[in-house]
């Protein structure tokens, strides 16, 4: 995109591909509202269903996956500050750690599904239908779509920042010219946004 | 073209964003843990919202913006919990 | 990366040579005319081919019983003939086509916002075209749940459903970054000069539009997602059997889809309020106006879906409320209807086609417009809710509104676009054909509808035989008005007489530029003055 702005004009305009990011962010804040709408209903109308189901969830990793994702957006927040000073070094090191943590918080997330696959707890399992109710049926069902929704959203979230760092390393990003480093990062930390609410709602049920 | 401003957020600023925020994600894992019934639901998303407000002025820079970024953010939050609500006249009262 | 040569002034888009030869000039450009004629050309196969389905079904309906095709196909042409026109045509319709051409030069900027964007779009519209398409062609069965895909027969029936969803899906993601597109250029590519209030009509109603084009598409993304999942993995969010909510799914499928009447319908309004004004050679009346009603338009609209679902079980307290919010999204429409009536009252008027188009507008979208309370409030939706009736009320809007909003628009930017003017004659001769074939193709839907024929049957009691009968052949006389409409279009863009660069005497800036307007649309950027309107550039 940035390339595009670059030919046809003569004019490099930040603040448009800022808009621009932040526009696409409210598409994803609704594409997410949806599924808090349909999770809002069911548990509204299964408390105790919903609540059974949650304490099959692990607290201990889903805290440890808040924490690693509020890091990582501090630290990729931290790049865009390290960027404006031109400090390329700094800017590199701390992307890298950035996606670092995602890839750990993707390793706990696999462990956890696997972990729930091997209880015979997955979409369309015999298993499900055979023991559970109905509201703890949507809970995993829901689960699953919003969790495995919001991995997808870190896998394309780690593949921006790898490209930005690709960029920045090859000097096209620079003190002057850092639209896309700052919008790889509002983009982290929508991701980061959507977690923040994910987890009260399905590992904090009590 | 006028030539933007931007703010440099130093560095101590965001690490006191991220103490604030992990304080508040053992809150809500300890909110959580006592039996408040109704509430406990309501503390959570409490808690989750000012975690979100912190993100979205310091990390994603709405502070430091013009203010008609603010607006649009605002306004969409209000319109989707707008629709939540109008989507419970059905639910609530069934 | 900087082009080589400097892009002439004096050149046409239509015969800049790029860097691309013959066809490749076009699909590869990021000019936003050349995708804009790219969409236009797109449509118009598409539209074409839903026009026959529409014939189909008619043909299908001229009389009771089995006349052309089996029950079983004649839900499947109504599924993809809708699909086809909402999701392909009337969705993307003038934002696509209209709003690519002339935003930009209206307000002053060599292209939008993002052009390499623009044209990914087109791409993504493409792709999501050909699955619709795949869906028709391969698997066993064309699908056959109508447009709205209701759970939970959209993931129960045999037939090949994906590839239409995920179609559905595609073309969303396309209508969205058009409208991302639109709302930064907006913001950020105006003319130096031209404020807020400067900006003329139709990119205040792209601006309205794009952000619900922003803000309810991803929902019905989402959605579709869901039913395939459910068709895939079993998921159970809609399955009654497994604990989902069927109803759930009516709710989220028009959180997006009423708002998307708006997204249809409030560029066409912007096009009308362009045409009126120059045709009647006055002051739009109320500017501000109609700038505050498009923006409450856009804004109610998006919590009104309720009232789609009166009669599927939803709670008397959420019933009232979407009825009264119904009523309200009326007042703003009936606020242009009224600023467009004023503006010609004392006016001179010339009489030429667009304008023809323009009038006929408000006459069908008044009577979509009023059918439309009939529908919205609760007592008189329940008697007539999933008859001929509903049908007949949104193809006024939606055809009548839209679609002759379209034509208007073509017939006005037209000589702007391909430097030529088509035959008014023949202009004429075909907008007087369509209109009387239109009105004769679904007033009599009215009247069936309050008789109790219900919608989506291929099959009809005796008493109907009549007006249906009427229905038909009004659907030959408007697709005969069409041919001469497009014949006349197709053959006048490349053999009509030269076009002057303000043949209608408008006064928006596209007007200021030759026809057609050269690669970068302006010489010498515009400026606005402390002095300069809207409609008061000099």
């Amino acid at each position: 995109m940035e390339h595009t702005v670059h030919q046809t004009h003569d004019h490099y305009d930040p603040e448009a591909s800022k808009i621009g990011m932040w526009l696409f962010i409210f598409t994803e804040l609704l594409l997410f509202g949806g599924l808090f709408v349909i999770y809002s209903v069911y548990r509204f109308l299964n408390p105790e269903a919903f609540h059974l189901a949650a304490e099959e969830l692990n607290r201990a990793i889903g805290t440890i996956n808040t924490i690693i994702l509020l890091v990582s957006s501090a630290t990729i927040a931290m790049a865009t500050s390290a960027i404006q000073k031109n400090n390329k070094r700094q800017t590199l090191l701390l992307m890298l750690v950035t996606v670092l943590l995602a890839l750990t918080f993707l390793v706990n997330k696999y462990f956890e599904w696997g972990a729930k696959f091997g209880h015979g707890i997955f979409p369309g399992s015999e298993h499900m239908i055979q023991t559970m109710s109905k509201g703890e049926i949507l809970f995993f069902g829901l689960y699953f779509i919003m969790t495995g929704l919001h991995a997808l959203h870190i896998i394309i979230g780690m593949a921006f920042i790898i490209f930005v760092m690709v960029l920045t390393a090859r000097g096209k990003i620079h003190s002057e010219r850092f639209a896309l480093l700052e919008n790889s990062g509002l983009y982290w930390h929508l991701v980061d946004v959507i977690w923040i609410f994910l987890f009260p709602l399905f590992y904090l049920i009590h | 073209m006028e030539k933007e401003k931007h703010h440099i957020v130093a560095f101590p600023t965001y690490l006191w964003v991220l103490v604030g925020l992990i304080i508040l994600t053992f809150l809500s894992v300890g909110i959580t843990s006592i039996e408040l019934g109704e509430l406990t639901v309501a503390g959570a998303l409490v808690i989750a919202s000012v975690k979100t407000l912190l993100v979205l002025t310091y990390f994603m820079h709405l502070k430091f913006d013009k203010p008609y970024i603010r607006i649009m953010v605002g306004f969409v939050f209000a319109v989707f919990l707008v629709v939540i609500i109008i989507t419970f006249f059905d639910y609530y009262y069934r | 990366m900087q082009a080589a040569t400097p892009i002439p002034t004096d050149v046409s888009y239509l015969e800049y040579k790029g860097k691309y030869k013959g066809i490749f000039s076009w699909i590869f450009s990021t000019d936003h005319k050349r995708i804009a004629l790219l969409y236009l050309y797109s449509m118009m196969v598409m539209f074409l081919v839903g026009v026959l389905l529409g014939l189909a079904m008619k043909l299908e309906l001229i009389a009771p019983g089995k006349t052309i095709m089996e029950a079983k196909d004649y839900n499947a042409v109504f599924t993809v003939h809708g699909v086809i026109m909402i999701f392909m045509i009337v969705v993307p319709g003038l934002p696509a086509v209209f709003g690519n051409f002339l935003l930009p030069i209206m307000i002053g900027a060599k292209d939008v916002a993002f052009p390499k964007l623009n044209l990914l779009s087109w791409y993504i519209y493409v792709l999501g075209a050909l699955l619709v398409i795949a869906s028709v062609l391969f698997g066993n069965g064309t699908p056959d749940t109508g447009w709205t895909f209701y759970a939970p027969y959209s993931f129960k029936t045999g037939t090949n459903l994906l590839p239409a969803i995920f179609g559905a899906f595609v073309l969303g993601f396309s209508s969205i970054l058009t409208g991302l597109n639109f709302i930064v250029t907006i913001h950020r590519m105006r003319a130096p000069g031209m404020t807020w209030t400067k900006m003329p009509l139709f990119p205040w109603t792209l601006y309205g539009t794009g952000w619900i084009q922003l803000l309810a598409t991803p929902v019905v993304g989402i959605t579709l997602v869901l039913v395939s999942l459910e068709r895939i993995f079993g998921i159970g969010v809609f399955d009654p059997a497994l604990g989902g909510d069927p109803i759930l799914y009516q709710h989220l499928f028009w959180i997006y889809s009423h708002p998307a009447v708006y997204i249809m319908i409030l560029p066409a309004m912007g096009a009308i309020s362009e045409i009126i004004p120059t045709f009647a050679q006055k002051h739009v009346f109320g500017y501000r106006a109609i700038v505050a009603s498009t923006l409450a338009i856009a804004f109610v609209g998006y919590f009104v879906w309720g009232h789609h679902m009166f009669t599927a079980g939803m709670s008397g307290t959420a019933q009232y409320t979407f009825s009264l919010l119904t009523f309200l999204v009326a007042i703003p429409s009936a606020i242009k209807v009224f600023n467009w009536i004023s503006t010609m009252h004392q006016g001179s008027i010339r009489l030429e086609t667009p304008f023809y188009w323009a009038a006929s507008f408000i006459f069908v979208f008044m009577i979509g417009g009023l059918s439309g309370l009939v529908l919205g409030s609760l007592a008189t939706d329940v008697y007539v809710h999933d008859t001929a009736f509903v049908v007949a009320h949104f193809h006024f809007i939606v055809f009548g509104g839209v679609g002759f909003a379209f034509f208007g628009a073509i017939h006005y930017w037209f000589p702007k676009m391909f430097g030529r003017m088509y035959d008014k004659g023949l202009a004429n001769t075909g907008w007087i054909v369509f209109f009387i074939g239109f009105l004769a193709l679904y007033a009599p839907m009215f009247y069936l509808g309050m008789k109790g024929m219900p919608r989506r049957y291929y099959d009809y009691l005796p008493e109907f035989h009549a007006a249906n009968i009427l229905s038909t052949l009004g659907s030959w006389v408007m697709a005969f008005g069409l041919v001469i409409i497009l014949i006349n279009l197709f053959r006048s863009a490349k053999h009509g007489p030269k076009a002057d660069k303000n043949p209608w005497n408008g006064k928006t800036l596209e007007w200021t530029v030759p026809s057609p307007p050269p690669v970068e649309n302006f010489a010498e950027t515009p400026v606005y003055g402390e002095k300069d309107g809207p409609y008061e550039y000099q």
